[in-house]
């Protein structure tokens, strides 16, 4: 790429994403982001100078081969990124919502340092979106069975990964779930609005095309403990169980109706989905006032799906 | 899908189930409970496991119905299968030879009551057992109870059969008497549950009972079944079921139980208006 080419590349506004009014979104639970059109998706890759010593690439956990995915979908070459950046990271469509990318690759960008930089989470998501919305996964090649066997815990982020990585190396996986759908906190703890279900189960189907088996309503620990599963032909035990039970404060009232953990309140509307009680049988507290005790991103999920759940009032309490 | 092999009414409304879970059936211990979900739109709810049948690859578990699952679950029989059973949960009740345990169900608690004094009577012990209902009509397991007691003591609150009032005045006397009780285990309603630690505390008899919150997922992820035992915050999931009676906030508990009495009310109204064909007594949660 010629400095001419890179001084027009760098005229190109960073492309805005359509997503749903504010004022519309706060009454239902549907995606806020609608996602770029081929169009927008094209143009935004074309901001990227392709740099030959890429920092983005060092900035994303498991270093997506980011330039040359973003210069296959400025050449419309949409599946074919979709595919590159399977080969790095199983999950496209929930890391391209999901990951805090202005923490990490877009935090790195070249072009950050004069303007805005590259919008490469929603590229990754475009292609991502792109690939299944026109049915055009691909299994990649599986080499044949190493002989090994690996017993992946929880079925969450974590244990997908690990499980997608290991049958790509040939080695046959078991995931043990404790809930009744895998996913993990992709399906108990972020909104359906921030994430749709939908996607998440996609991405799992994938896994399971690729041959990795799941069991559901499986407690490791309770129903097989780890030696048992070392004993009975398992080489290996990955454990990704998950944060585990909530800290509370300590402070009085804490254990009255209506004062819930986050997890519980998010649990409750998203994995089993008490917004649309009482057609799914479990409740939550529907409060006319609600206040969110904390300022990260789990308070703000619960912040914003409380205000889906129609208050007055939302607030949020903050130490600093 | 998780078949159901064997169904027996006990008594109006409450019901003994053998679910197909050979996993399930093979690791369980007494004082364990397993969360089902009936179909894709069903809440999870906690139930103890009364018994289990290695061989048959099999699990017991008894249902009142109370609310909509529950009444749903009445409704099912065998060959039809729940869709979610996850287990077994919680810790296995302690037990160890005490000289004399007492046991003590009210109403169904009387289910869960059973596999511990089974346990206990193993363990060496003396079982004395209590169980107690509101009439005669109510009353759950009172075969079983007498095959694995030593000593079996029956109250009615009206009278009905055995004792005219409650199993806590049967305890009490007992304690009157001078039997030198080593541990009580009683079960049931939360009140019962209190007023049975009650009766005991100033004794310092050794009291467990076996809590039953509302809980979510039933695993130590969400916290919706935390009690306060001691003055501290423990997980009825993972931390119990059973705890140190003299410890328990019982009326924590009561108050964190009637959370969502008005939402059960509905779904229970709005499921029997679909079922349409039988008309449901009792509505929410007793």
């Amino acid at each position: 790429m010629d400095a001419n080419e890179v001084r027009e590349r760098m005229k190109i506004p960073r492309q805005a994403m359509g997503e749903q009014p504010p004022l519309e979104r706060v009454r239902n639970f549907f995606e806020v982001p609608l996602g770029y059109t081929e169009a927008d998706a094209v143009k935004e890759a074309q901001r990227c100078i392709q740099c030959k010593k890429p920092l983005c690439v060092g900035g994303c956990p498991v270093n997506i081969d980011i330039p040359w995915f973003i210069r296959l979908i400025a050449e419309g070459k949409f599946v074919e990124a979709a595919r590159k950046l399977k080969e790095t990271n199983t999950l496209p469509a929930v890391c391209g919502r999901v990951c805090p990318q202005e923490d990490q690759c877009e935090r790195v960008c070249i072009i950050g340092k004069k303007g805005e930089p590259v919008a490469i989470g929603r590229l990754e998501r475009f292609a991502a979106d792109y690939e299944r919305e026109h049915d055009a996964a691909m299994l990649p090649d599986i080499p044949s069975w190493t002989g090994r066997k690996v017993a992946v815990v929880g079925a969450g982020p974590a244990g997908l990964t690990v499980a997608s990585d290991l049958v790509r190396k040939g080695h046959k996986v078991t995931v043990f779930e404790a809930l009744h759908t895998p996913g993990g906190v992709l399906m108990y703890g972020i909104p359906e609005f921030r994430l749709p279900k939908k996607i998440v189960q996609s991405e799992v189907e994938f896994l399971k095309r690729m041959g990795v088996e799941i069991v559901l309503n499986a407690v490791v620990g309770k129903l097989e403990t780890i030696d048992e599963l070392l004993s009975n032909g398992y080489d290996a035990v990955f454990i990704g169980s998950g944060a585990g039970l909530p800290n509370f404060m300590n402070i009085p009232g804490e254990n009255l109706a209506g004062v819930y953990s986050a997890n519980e309140y998010l649990t409750r509307v998203n994995l089993m989905k008490a917004y649309q009680f009482p057609e799914y049988d479990t409740p939550v507290i529907r409060g006319r006032k609600i206040v969110v005790i904390g300022a990260g991103n789990t308070a703000m999920d619960a912040a914003r799906t409380a205000l889906r759940l129609c208050p007055d009032e939302v607030s949020i309490v903050y130490r600093r | 899908m998780y078949e159901i092999t064997e169904k027996v009414e006990l008594s109006h409304t409450v019901y003994y189930f053998k679910v197909r879970a050979p996993l399930i059936a093979k690791k369980r211990k007494a004082g364990q409970f397993v969360v089902l979900r009936l179909n894709e739109a069903g809440e999870r709810i906690p139930l103890t496991i009364v018994d289990s049948d290695e061989k048959q690859g099999t699990i017991g578990l008894i249902v009142q119905e109370v609310g909509k699952t529950t009444a749903m679950l009445g409704r099912m029989g065998v060959g039809d299968n729940i869709l979610d059973v996850v287990g077994p949960l919680g810790r296995p009740t302690h037990i160890e030879n005490y000289g004399i345990a007492v046991c003590v169900g009210g109403g169904i608690g009387v289910a869960p009551v059973l596999p511990i004094a089974v346990a206990m009577k193993q363990a060496g012990n003396k079982v004395i057992s209590i169980m107690g209902a509101r009439n005669k009509g109510l009353l759950i397991l009172e075969k079983e109870m007498r095959q694995t007691s030593d000593e079996l003591h029956i109250t009615t609150d009206d009278g009905s059969c055995g004792h005219h009032g409650f199993v806590t005045q049967v305890l009490s006397r007992l304690i009157d008497e001078g039997v030198k009780i080593g541990c009580v285990v009683g079960i049931g309603p939360v009140p019962m549950m209190k007023a049975v630690a009650n009766v005991t505390r100033p004794h310092n008899i050794l009291t467990y009972v076996s809590l039953n919150p509302i809980m979510v997922d039933g695993t130590g992820m969400c916290g919706a079944c935390r009690v306060s035992v001691g003055g501290k915050v423990r997980f009825v999931c993972v931390d119990g079921p059973e705890f140190n009676g003299a410890e328990v906030d019982f009326d924590e508990l009561i108050l964190r139980n009637r959370s969502y009495l008005k939402e059960e009310k509905m779904a229970m109204e709005e499921a029997m208006y679909h079922e349409g064909t039988r008309c449901y007594e009792g509505g929410s949660k007793g």
